[in-house]
């Protein structure tokens, strides 16, 4: 620690933080697809990095697409784009439903391998049609730059926008699940699906919805990650074991659970990763979620099951 | 010898698995292949040891592992460091600022061996460490998980976040262990110099060997009372603990048994191609080890051999030509078997060909193998 004042670590405190803000942030929205996916329908994506990379590439070719047509929209077609995200990966997310998650269902262990699979040929969809190079999207002028807070503070702006996109998600989110008429009917078939077929709902539209949903919003985690860094073929699959991580440590049932292991992992990497290399933070954070999990199979939030 | 035919070799159909599986390694590969392309089946029989580890875990164990890789890799590494040590002597490294010890630490300033390396020096030492290393990390993992009852997904999940914890650290401490390109130019064993064309051959059957000891010795393990239990418990775990048995005592065992059998593969992965790194023991390649095994069959040992040297042979001639379409294959193909034919290729042989060739002997006026009253 010494070297430095205490104005300075106190500067340092708050930008780690807010560093660590951005990777809660990001990791958050990943973790909130997954969520429901993994969290409430029992269905190991392994694809979901991938799904990711589409929301990132939506944002890529529209913003191409308006640079070159529509000079005038640059600076709003963002926020359009990112919903534009939320729609491919959701359509992306309803076929493959259809086509394979829906055979799979009775085998959880069978679908982390046939989603494997998925990727596969997803990533190597990516390279064929945009090519091995990373690519990144325009962004619109008010996205960058950064917030001057006091002297040796300053906050990015693309963070900021990053951390009130993942808020309004999670917030939708919880009215999804919690507050409407279809979340009612996702937890139900979830918890019991003969008993929920029974009482009239439509277990099979329920699943394939909820699946697509969970791919959305990874859609939108990829259109938000745009602003932070460049998209490649293979950007998805570099977060998909810290974004299941997240999951299974918050408690895979528990959406408050997946909010509060998203904040705690992040805030602690970000922390290390300044006090240490990054490789050193990143290893001791996860070795950390390792040993708290073995203390705590079930996460930090059990949901109470009866079993 | 009866209990030595039952138990080890399978009985009559196991034998026969075997005989010609032997055949297939000893005798057909060696008489039609080139050295050069007789050292790439052998890498690929060094994958195979990892296969079966996997067929013994998750087939018959019930627990998927996705950290096979780190055990092979930990077995590659022992044996590595040893190799490696040995290829750096004070004579052959005497423009090194200081002599002796390995090249890459030389680069990146380290002045003395680190202290785990020291022991290395010993072959007796570096041969145990090969099993004895990763049969102790797994005991850790599995006691820590199985015992806490940490099963099915979540164990998967985690043994994943383990290998990507491992590789960060190998690739990050490039001083101690080689970095990302891993321990290269190994050359000599007890001065027995592994890179000529005879050692190659040597090494290959001595793989080939081992591969069909490890078999025997699974299919020992399966027909005893511990293999029972372990299917027992992977059906009906509850049951079998409600019969007083410590069901985490047979996971443990049987997923330090995996590690140490992929422990060997790794050892002989290094041993014959001539390097270790850690592209080798990450999530994509723990990952590809379990595609080997469902595409040989979950259930069969013999078939996880096949199912590796299928993948691999497709994965070589496919990516030599089409590189950007082998992805894509690889992907369908993993997707269809999970879908069509759960149990890989041992499945389709047991479903469809056993039948009909049990069908030609009633034909032929033989006595069919098993009669339907």
């Amino acid at each position: 620690m010494g070297g430095y004042s205490l104005s300075d670590l106190w500067s340092i405190l708050v930008m780690q933080g807010f560093s660590g803000l951005s990777l809660f942030s990001v990791l958050l929205l990943m973790a909130l697809g997954l969520a429901i996916i993994f969290g409430q329908m029992g269905v190991i994506n392994m694809a979901h990095g991938e799904f990711m990379t589409i929301g990132a590439y939506t944002i890529y070719v529209l913003s191409k697409v308006a640079t070159a047509y529509f000079p005038a929209l640059v600076p709003y077609y963002f926020i359009f784009a990112i919903a534009a995200s939320f729609f491919v990966a959701f359509g992306v997310g309803y076929v493959v439903e259809f086509l394979l998650i829906r055979h799979l269902y009775r085998r959880p262990l069978d679908t982390l391998l046939a989603t494997w699979g998925l990727s596969l040929i997803m990533q190597q969809a990516f390279r064929s049609v945009f090519g091995a190079r990373e690519v990144s999207a325009t962004l619109p002028s008010w996205l960058m730059g950064a917030w001057k807070a006091t002297d040796t503070i300053d906050i990015p702006l693309n963070g900021l926008f990053v951390l009130l996109i993942s808020a309004l998600v999670t917030g939708a989110v919880m009215l999804f699940l919690y507050r409407s008429n279809w979340g009612l009917h996702v937890r139900a078939t979830t918890q019991n699906r003969i008993m929920a077929g029974s009482v009239g709902i439509n277990t099979k539209k329920v699943d394939r919805i909820t699946f697509a949903v969970g791919c959305g919003i990874a859609g939108i985690a990829g259109a938000t990650f745009t602003t932070i860094a460049s998209t490649g073929p293979t950007s998805g699959s570099l977060y998909i074991v810290d974004t299941f991580l997240v999951v299974v440590f918050g408690g895979a049932a528990s959406l408050l659970g997946t909010v509060a292991s998203a904040f705690s992992i992040a805030q602690v990497q970000s922390v290390l990763t300044f006090f240490m290399t990054n490789a050193m933070g990143k290893v001791t954070t996860l070795l950390a979620i390792i040993v708290i999990l073995m203390l705590r199979p079930e996460g930090l939030f059990a949901a109470r099951v009866r079993k | 010898m009866q209990t030595f035919y039952s138990k080890f070799l399978g009985g009559k159909s196991g034998a026969i698995e075997l005989l010609i599986l032997c055949a297939l390694i000893f005798l057909l590969l060696p008489a039609s292949l080139d050295i050069f392309r007789l050292n790439l089946v052998g890498k690929y029989l060094t994958y195979a040891f990892a296969a079966v580890s996997l067929v013994m875990v998750w087939g018959y164990g019930g627990v998927l592992s996705l950290g096979q890789g780190v055990f092979f890799g930990l077995g590659g590494y022992c044996m590595a460091m040893f190799l490696k040590l040995e290829a750096s002597d004070p004579v052959s490294t005497v423009h090194q600022t200081t002599p002796g010890i390995p090249d890459f630490m030389d680069w990146n300033q380290v002045t003395h061996l680190p202290f785990f390396w020291v022991p290395f020096h010993s072959l007796t030492f570096a041969l145990v460490a090969v099993f004895v290393v990763p049969a102790a990390f797994a005991y850790l993992i599995g006691v820590t998980m199985f015992k806490r009852r940490v099963g099915g997904v979540y164990f998967s999940i985690i043994t994943q976040a383990i290998a990507a914890i491992l590789t960060i650290l190998v690739v990050g401490q490039q001083g101690w262990t080689g970095g990302i390109n891993g321990i290269t130019d190994l050359k000599t064993m007890h001065g027995w110099n592994i890179n000529t064309n005879s050692a190659k051959y040597i090494l290959y059957y001595v793989n080939g060997a081992l591969l069909i000891a490890t078999i025997m010795l699974c299919r020992y393990v399966l027909s005893s009372k511990l293999g029972r239990l372990l299917l027992a418990m992977r059906d009906r775990e509850d049951r079998v603990r409600f019969s007083g048995y410590d069901v985490a005592n047979f996971k443990i065992f049987v997923f330090c048994l995996g590690a140490a059998i992929s422990a060997i593969g790794g050892a002989m992965f290094t041993l014959q191609v001539g390097f270790m790194s850690p592209s080798f023991i990450g999530i994509v390649p723990s990952i590809e080890m379990v595609i080997f095994a469902a595409i040989g069959g979950r259930m069969s040992l013999v078939g996880a051999v096949y199912g590796t040297l299928l993948v691999n042979y497709g994965k070589t001639a496919f990516s030599e030509s089409f590189p950007s379409l082998w992805l894509l294959l690889m992907g369908a193909l993993f997707i269809g078997v999970v879908m069509f034919f759960p149990n890989g290729l041992a499945g389709l042989y047991s479903t469809y060909i056993k039948d009909r060739i049990g069908r030609l002997g009633a034909m032929a006026g033989r006595k069919p193998a098993n009669q339907q009253v």
